[in-house]
């Protein structure tokens, strides 16, 4: 071993930083300030969608609360008018909430939801000081509304929402 | 016996009764062919096809008509195409095969021709998760369907059928189980199809809509989500439910029922009674439950339950601690321990009324059952004999039931003697009025209001009638309180006793007395010692009264004005009334669906009901609440535990002896198998595994002296001209506290009505629909006038808890009608 090889080693790795901090990308995120976008399957906090016309996907089907592995979530439905309509078909989610401290992020809820009203979106900035706002109620978790119109309940014009179930384009849908 | 067949079904020989179909011989092997319009309690139609089966029988030779052998064999031939489980009764030697290639590929069809119409709305259904269409289309459907689901057939989503059920047109399958029910069962053919081919859709035809007792019954044996019931309408999902097992209170029958309750947001957090559904108990309720009992439980959940204790201080009541309020309670009745009164009612529970006994036999009070009933002693001797089951009574058999309009005072009781009546049992009504159940009596009798005791007594004399009742091999007797008081029951049941007794129809099963009462659990406080009282007023006036689950005060203003002059009152109850008004110590006790308890059904069937959701406020359960009473009195009650009251009660009362807890928890078979994974088969009642109770063996079936002391036939009460008869009749819906509670329920009971004969009314000038203002042995009151021609003339019908009060039949005066005409 030469005298001089431990400072050829060292300018070679100190060689590498420099190559590195000039010629490749920066890797890490000046988060909070910038977020690292998420891949399209990632599973974030849920939110409840809504229709193009603002009325509500969910039906208070209680498929997400039976799928869920955690027992994280508590349906409870009860009827729509066209007096006061929440969602197309007979059945609205009147309490829909989801302990986000159970919650495993699985998805299971997503792969249930005969309306594809729940989704795992990609919000991930969960962070609770007590466990009454792990919680996440209803109207925290719809979507919001793009004109005060569209906001639900509202009445609507008779007999057009009839089903819960949109229709399916073809049976192999 | 009936002759036993032996039959081979999936390569396993079955033995099984002759008469049974395919199906139910295969359920009863445990193999379990898919069916929609198939129920083991109606008769079988073969209209969905879903049960189809090869099924092949032995081969008779023309000739000689014996069994051709093949191989020491007999040969087994089978018909060219499949046939139906549920039409094709068993025969010897048959041969059944439910899971071939050709059977399972004739099930796949029906199944996707059962879907070409299906919504598959699952989610939005109440049925979802508890469907018949949904498992079989699971377990025997083809995965895919051929046709195209745009062309799915679209029809009327939320159609009323009457207030109670809705229905939806689309995810009907026309297996016509509702109609059947209602026609064969209920006997009250209210449904029928209309249209036909693929428009065939189910309709209410009578007015109003679904008018019978019993509709909630076709939403448990609707095999798809299309009949619902309003009250439970989106209430949860059926697999969020928890169970729990439970008796009705409604009424002496003593259903067996299951409690569906669930945490609600709605009910802040609270768990909730979602829904009553039927348990199975072959002898005492089958399968079923009237809607009065389904639909009638919301009083437990009712915003004026009492939650803390409260006694009365400068005239205002105030919240106190239990101690204080029961000391302050037991001091009073200790200071008037000559004038210490129990009244208590049917409401409660053995365990209850047993402990209510021991205090004022104890402190040296009377105990006195709030009812207008009375011959319970009567029925503890010659009641039905143990091993009664009306559900076995047909041919040869006699029922007699008088002075009760048994469809709106135990319904059940109606549909299952109504069937005995089908099977050829002997009916005969004795009312003054025509009832429901005269259509399905072979004689009926009317007599005069007052004349109850000469009609039984006539069954003395030689007639038809009475000779067919005599010579039955077995007879019953219901009597109930139609225009009788408690002196009138006591000797109309004395009249019947006798008569049951000379014609040796006790102490065997199916013969005997039953009392219709008012209340559940009457029987009970009859077989602790409770005993009623004919002139309640004098009873109570000027006492120290303990009152129980009764509201006196808001049922008759002359016991209202008793009370207001009695030395103290305390009373027990779960809800506000207007006794608790005027009480000077207020104890809020549990509801029935709050803890654990037995009662004792009118066949004198004692059975058990379990807590099924958290107490509410400071409640206690009675029995609880009279042993704290009792203890600051000096008296040693236990309090704590419910069954080791019972182990008390089984010890000092002998009809009760051997009796506890666990052996009320026994159960054995039941036929139909219902209630287990295969809901398609029975419905969605619940399979019983909480006990069958146990029935009390009545004196004369044990062989005890039985002495009916001969009642003094009372002078019938007979008006004077412009004079009329008061009655008091029983109603389902009345203006009861448990029915006010149910708002559904409520749009059947409508307000305060007498009701008299047109002709009476023309006589006396009053205007139908109109109020009358009538004079009642003094009590003037203002009620809307009906008319119903089936009533005598001159006599007024009054309806029990509609806000008019008489407990016996009264001289009324009609005083002014509604145009100021002056009688």
């Amino acid at each position: 071993m030469g005298v001089f090889d431990p400072i050829i080693e060292l300018s070679r790795g100190l060689g590498e930083t420099l190559r590195s901090f000039l010629v490749e990308k920066t890797v890490t995120y000046q988060y909070p300030e910038e977020k690292r976008p998420v891949r399209p399957r990632f599973r974030g906090r849920h939110e409840l969608k809504r229709y193009d016309n603002g009325l509500e996907k969910c039906i208070g089907c209680s498929l997400c609360a039976a799928a869920c592995p955690a027992d994280a979530i508590f349906v409870e439905a009860s009827e729509n008018t066209d007096e006061k309509r929440f969602s197309p078909g007979e059945r609205y989610a009147s309490t829909y909430e989801i302990n986000m401290l159970r919650c495993i992020y699985c998805g299971f809820c997503e792969d249930a939801c005969p309306t594809e009203a729940i989704v795992l979106g990609d919000n991930y900035e969960l962070s609770f000081t007590d466990r009454k706002q792990a919680i996440y109620t209803k109207d925290m978790l719809l979507v919001p509304v793009a004109s005060e119109q569209m906001l639900t309940p509202r009445k609507v014009e008779p007999n057009v929402f009839k089903r819960s179930v949109p229709e399916m384009k073809d049976s192999t849908d | 016996m009936t002759k036993q067949v032996t039959l081979t079904i999936n390569g396993k020989q079955v033995t099984v009764p002759e008469g049974l179909t395919v199906a139910d011989a295969a359920k009863v092997a445990g193999i379990d062919i898919p069916v929609f319009c198939h129920h083991p309690k109606l008769e079988p139609v073969g209209m969905c096809r879903m049960c189809l089966v090869e099924i092949g029988r032995p081969m008779l030779d023309r000739a000689s008509g014996q069994v051709v052998m093949e191989n020491g064999q007999p040969k087994i031939q089978f018909m060219p195409k499949l046939e139906t489980a549920c039409t094709n009764r068993v025969s010897e030697g048959m041969v059944v095969m439910t899971s071939s290639e050709k059977a399972v590929s004739g099930q796949k069809g029906t199944v996707e021709f059962l879907l070409t119409s299906h919504p598959l709305d699952c989610p939005v259904c109440d049925k979802g998760g508890e469907c018949p269409l949904q498992n079989l289309t699971m377990q025997f459907g083809p995965g895919k369907s051929r046709f195209i689901y745009d062309e799915k057939l679209h029809l009327d989503k939320q159609v009323p059928l009457g207030e109670l059920i809705w229905l939806d047109r689309e995810r009907c399958i026309q297996c016509a189980r509702c109609i059947r029910f209602q026609d064969e069962i209920a006997g009250e053919a209210v449904l029928g199809f209309d249209d036909r081919g693929r428009g065939t859709q189910i309709i209410s035809v009578s007015d109003p809509g679904f008018d019978s007792v019993f509709s909630g019954n076709t939403t448990d044996i609707c095999p798809v989500g299309a009949l619902t019931t309003a009250d439970f309408r989106f209430g949860a999902r059926p697999w969020e439910l928890e169970a729990q097992a439970s008796i009705c209170t409604q009424c002496p029958v003593g259903c067996n029922t299951t409690l569906n309750t669930r945490r609600e947001a709605k009910a802040g957090g609270d768990v909730v009674v979602k829904r009553v559904m039927p348990r199975q108990n072959e002898e005492v309720n089958e399968i079923w439950l009237c809607d009065k009992g389904r639909f009638a439980y919301h009083y437990t959940e009712s915003k004026e339950r009492l939650t803390k204790p409260m006694i009365r201080k400068d005239g205002k009541l105030a919240r106190v601690p239990w101690n204080a309020a029961t000391k302050f309670a037991a001091e009073k009745f200790s200071a008037h321990k000559k004038d210490f009164v129990v009244l208590a009612s049917g409401r409660l529970a053995n365990e209850d009324l047993f402990n209510l006994k021991s205090l004022a036999d104890t402190a040296g009070g009377t105990a006195i059952l709030y009812s207008d009933m009375g011959g319970g002693e009567l029925t503890q001797l010659v009641g039905v004999g143990a091993g009664t089951n009306i559900g076995t009574m047909g041919k040869g058999d006699a029922i007699l039931v008088i002075a009760s309009d048994l469809y709106e005072e135990a319904p059940i009781w109606w549909l299952r003697i109504k069937q005995a009546a089908d099977r050829g049992a002997t009916l005969i009504v004795a009312n003054p009025r025509q009832t429901k159940l005269d259509r399905f009596a072979k004689y009926t009798i009317r007599y005069a209001y007052g004349d109850e005791m000469k009609t039984v007594a006539d069954f003395g004399k030689k007639s038809k009638i009475a000779d067919e009742f005599a010579k039955a091999k077995n007879a019953m007797v219901f009597f109930g309180s139609e225009g009788l008081g408690v002196n009138g029951t006591s000797a109309l049941a004395s009249a019947c006793a006798a008569l049951l007794k000379e014609s040796d129809h006790v102490g065997r099963p199916n013969n005997g007395l039953v009392g219709v009462w008012q209340r559940a659990n009457d029987q009970g406080a009859f077989e602790v010692g409770f005993k009623p009282e004919a002139d309640l007023e004098k009873a109570l006036k000027g006492k120290a009264v303990y009152i129980v689950g009764a509201d006196p005060v808001g049922d008759d203003p002359n016991l209202a004005k008793a009370l207001k002059g009695a030395k103290f009152v305390a009373v027990q109850d779960i809800l506000e009334t207007a006794t608790t008004e005027i009480a000077d110590a207020v104890f809020p006790a549990q509801a029935f669906t709050e803890r654990e308890g037995t009662y004792v059904s009118g066949e004198r069937r004692v059975q058990r009901f379990h807590a099924a959701v958290p107490i509410k406020g400071d409640s206690k359960p009675d029995f609880a609440i009279v042993s704290m009473v009792a203890r600051q009195m000096g008296i040693i009650l236990e309090g704590s535990s419910p069954s080791v009251v019972f182990d008390i009660l089984a010890n000092s009362i002998d009809a009760f002896n051997e009796l506890s807890y666990e052996k009320l928890a026994e159960v054995h078979g039941q036929w139909p198998i219902v209630g287990r994974g295969d809901l398609y088969y029975g419905g969605t009642t619940y399979e019983n595994t909480r006990g069958l109770g146990v029935q009390l063996v009545p004196v004369a079936q044990v062989g005890g002296t039985v002495r009916i002391s001969k009642v003094r036939k009372e002078a019938a009460l007979r008006p004077k001209e412009k004079e009329l008869l008061a009655v008091p009749v029983n109603k389902l819906y009345d203006l009861g506290v448990t029915i006010q509670s149910a708002e559904l329920l409520g749009q059947r009971v409508g307000e305060a009505f007498v009701a008299m004969n047109p002709v009476t009314v023309k006589k006396l000038g009053l205007e139908v629909g109109k109020p009358a203002k009538i004079s009642f042995d003094g009590v003037n009151v203002e009620a809307v006038l009906k008319v119903d021609d089936t009533i005598s003339t001159g006599v007024v019908l009054v309806p029990r808890s509609m806000g008019i009060a008489i407990r016996e039949p009264v001289v009324a005066r009609v005083l002014r009608s509604e145009s100021g005409k002056v009688k």
